[in-house]
């Protein structure tokens, strides 16, 4: 196994060589991750050893969005959800509600109402 | 575990709506315009266009290419925001639009009248999918106006959809898009209650 190249090697390609490797071959997260839906820290979690990416992500998600970490942190949309997939499933993080397709329509009018609210104030 | 606390966390934290509409038609302007945050880009990996995406098996060679999509962020609530997301404009990357579209209130697609083509099949998609949309003219400083009525006849929209028109690098005005928008789907979800209610 060859070592991880690192960023200060000018020939580094930070995406593909990432997304190729650091989700082990994974190609779906383990839990359904919406680009919009919130992330949240656990309070009291204890962080075990993370890779380098994976801390990453746990660093910048705390009430931020997939899109979010995934932006900030420079990663695909795909390679960000199995991170989080599993910060997830480790108890470190948890994802906030949004609207699913399981979603009751009462929970679609709370949220189209509060919305609606929202933006005429903002 | 009070009910209060448990309500409070079953309610959604946060929503999206989708800007879309066709190359530079002014979608990152109109994000750009109300979001409380430069920006953002996210990306996604293409390794088979023709496939559609799986971004991890990205093996790096000369057919990954990537699709970015520019988004914006507004806190509407202590307890709520919402983002907006702009689509990939290029035909070739519709198929981010399902992963995009899952969950949104409704869609606006903003239109150029100068090609008014490019806006048939976003409409298209969204009729097909169901998903609650208004249209917005884009206009574009020195390009001639046209009565929205006009606009509406030339799309063949159905008489439902709401159409307006804006300056999509004016807060104000893209702030009413997104009222716009909200309050249609509103109206359709109650409408589709009443209807399943008798």
């Amino acid at each position: 196994m060859t070592p991880p190249v690192e960023p200060e090697d000018e020939n580094y390609r930070p995406r593909l060589i990432r997304s190729y490797t650091i989700t082990a071959g994974r190609t779906a997260a383990t839990v359904e991750l919406p680009m919009e839906a919130t992330l949240r820290l656990q309070a009291g979690a204890e962080a075990p050893m993370l890779s380098p990416s994976a801390a990453q992500v746990l660093e910048v998600c705390d009430r931020r969005s997939v899109a979010e970490v995934s932006a900030l942190t420079q990663m695909p949309i795909g390679v960000t959800r199995v991170l989080l997939g599993d910060l997830i499933e480790q108890g470190l993080i948890r994802i906030q509600a949004t609207i699913t397709e399981k979603s009751s329509a009462d929970e679609r009018l709370e949220l189209i109402e509060r919305t609606l609210r929202g933006l005429r104030n903002y | 575990m009070d009910y209060e606390t448990t309500k409070a966390q079953r309610a959604a934290a946060s929503t999206k709506i989708v800007i879309a509409g066709g190359f530079g038609v002014g979608k990152s302007t109109l994000v750009g315009a109300v979001s409380e945050i430069d920006p953002l880009r996210t990306e996604a990996l293409v390794t088979n266009e023709s496939e559609g995406v799986d971004d991890l098996s990205g093996v790096p060679t000369k057919h990954t290419t990537t699709v970015a999509m520019d988004f914006g962020r507004l806190t509407l609530a202590e307890d709520l925001v919402l983002y907006l997301f702009g689509t990939p404009g290029q035909r070739r990357f519709w198929f981010m639009w399902d992963d995009l579209c899952r969950g949104a209130i409704g869609a606006i697609v903003l239109v150029d009248v100068a090609r008014l083509d490019e806006s048939f099949s976003p409409l298209d998609y969204f009729e097909s999918k169901g998903i609650p949309f208004i249209v917005a003219v884009n206009e574009f400083d020195g390009v001639p106006r046209y009565p929205v009525e006009e606009i509406a006849a030339a799309l063949a929209l159905p008489d439902d959809v709401p159409i307006i028109s804006l300056d999509a690098r004016d807060r104000e005005q893209a702030k009413g898009a997104l009222v716009k928008i909200t309050e249609y789907a509103l109206m359709r979800l109650r409408e589709s209650l009443t209807v399943n209610a008798n």
